[in-house]
């Protein structure tokens, strides 16, 4: 079940100033610093969010993509996500060193050069076809391998659901690039919102899902998106909780 | 003449017996392995589905009885249900155990009987299985790999019976498809005490929109 992805968005990217990137570096030291009891101190503000986004979502962003998924065509929606993926692939590489865990970075780095070299620039993505799958380290895994607390859950409108430590990674990544180094300006904004756009047409599904799913939408997609994160941080094979 | 047709028929049931006790035994004392018995399963309802146009068309009420079949009497919902609620599972009384427990078991399979007719040309990868003789519960590790997708793990948590291993948690790419109604769940009865969680469930089930 993906519920949002953990890059969701960028196109906000380089919009955000660099105040904004320190306040919410020092929220992460403030949330380790003060170990709070429930995961969601900011629930009210949070559910304010999600229901300005849901209406947004509901009325203008999911329309649009859905009509984007009609129109085009699946090869050509395929090479979109092909050639996102594999600039993730790159800090997924990136990350992996950073956790410590060479043979991973060797694994992502190896699926980058195959795909950039002879899949056309990431279009085709030919490293999966091989068998070689796709890695998925980012920043704010690794912040949780290095120790860092995930702080409190935040739902932030335009991205979705985050917390304090994956918020602060994506900001890393963002600030980054590659995207942010196209000049052209709209070009660099056509490049974002197609991000943003691949991004939300491979959730449709999962939308519709929690649709049926849910009793209360805001609190399944909170545990789903916490489970599906501590689940990354730990490589797919998380310690028991305790159950209640 | 009545002696030797005795004797023969004495025979011939002896060796019948031996034989049904050969053929017999290695499964009666050999219960299927919690691994074969997903394999088994994901494949027939796989094969199924592959074969079946009126699945592939959308036929809900042919998938759910594809389901009833084949996929829900491998699953313990008493305790799935029990683990979805929580602390407050102890509190309630058997008889809303069992309410508690049929509207769950609809609105998983609700909920997911609408997602198998997208099944199409993934794989399943069956991970080796980890366990050791005595241990009465295990998570069968399996992996759908779609084309040009990222593989998505989907686990199967699964308790040893007297009679066959049940699946109690499905855990599909790090989410648990129990454990994350615990919130929810909490929250109704907070709001409802333990019947205004039935009470929710059953509206859901009835088709009334979630806020």
């Amino acid at each position: 079940m993906r519920v949002e992805s953990e890059r969701t968005m960028n196109f906000r990217g380089k919009n955000l100033s660099r105040p904004f990137v320190v306040a919410l570096a020092a929220m992460t030291l403030a949330g380790c610093a003060a170990a709070p009891s429930r995961v969601d101190p900011f629930e009210p503000v949070n559910r304010a969010a999600y229901q300005f986004n849901d209406a947004i979502d509901t009325a203008v962003v999911r329309p649009a993509v859905q009509a984007y998924v009609d129109v085009v065509p699946l090869p050509i929606r395929t090479g979109v996500s092909n050639f996102y993926n594999n600039i993730e692939d790159l800090f997924s590489a990136f990350n992996g060193l950073l956790q410590g865990k060479p043979d991973k970075a060797g694994h992502d780095l190896g699926r980058v050069i195959l795909n950039t070299g002879f899949g056309l620039g990431g279009i085709f993505d030919l490293a999966s076809e091989m068998g070689i799958e796709r890695g998925n380290e980012d920043f704010g895994q690794t912040f949780g391998v290095w120790g860092a607390a995930q702080g409190p859950y935040l739902f932030i409108p335009f991205l979705g659901p985050t917390t304090v430590r994956d918020g602060t990674g994506l900001l890393v990544r963002l600030s980054v690039g590659p995207i942010s180094y196209i000049h052209n300006v709209r070009l660099r904004n056509g490049v974002y919102v197609m991000n943003a756009v691949d991004l939300r047409a491979q959730a449709l599904g999962a939308g519709a899902m929690v649709e049926t799913a849910a009793l209360d939408r805001y609190l399944f997609i909170r545990n789903a998106y916490l489970q599906r994160r501590r689940f990354l941080v730990y490589d797919g094979k998380p310690p028991p909780e305790t159950e209640e | 003449m009545l002696a030797i047709h005795s004797t023969v028929w004495r025979r011939a049931a002896r060796a019948l017996m031996a034989a049904a006790l050969v053929v017999n035994t290695p499964l009666a004392l050999a219960q299927e392995m919690p691994d074969a018995m997903v394999k088994r399963v994901t494949q027939d309802i796989v094969a199924t589905i592959k074969s079946d146009p009126a699945i592939q068309a959308g036929n809900q009420a042919r998938i759910r009885d594809v389901l009833e079949a084949k996929l829900l009497p491998n699953f313990d919902f008493m305790r799935m249900t029990g683990l979805a609620v929580g602390k407050n599972w102890r509190s309630a009384t058997p008889e809303q155990q069992t309410r508690l427990t049929d509207e769950f078991r609809a609105l998983l399979v609700r909920t997911y009987s609408g997602a198998l007719n997208q099944y199409r040309n993934e794989t399943i990868d069956f991970k080796p299985l980890k366990m050791n003789a005595a241990d009465t519960e295990v998570t069968v590790r399996t992996a759908v790999l779609k084309p040009g997708g990222a593989p998505i793990q989907i686990d199967y948590s699964m308790e040893k019976k007297t009679d066959a291993w049940k699946c109690y948690d499905v855990i599909v790419a790090g989410v648990s498809l129990v454990t994350n109604y615990r919130d929810e769940f909490n929250e109704q009865v907070k709001n409802g005490g333990i019947d205004g969680l039935i009470k929710t469930l059953a509206d859901r089930n009835r088709g009334v929109a979630a806020k």
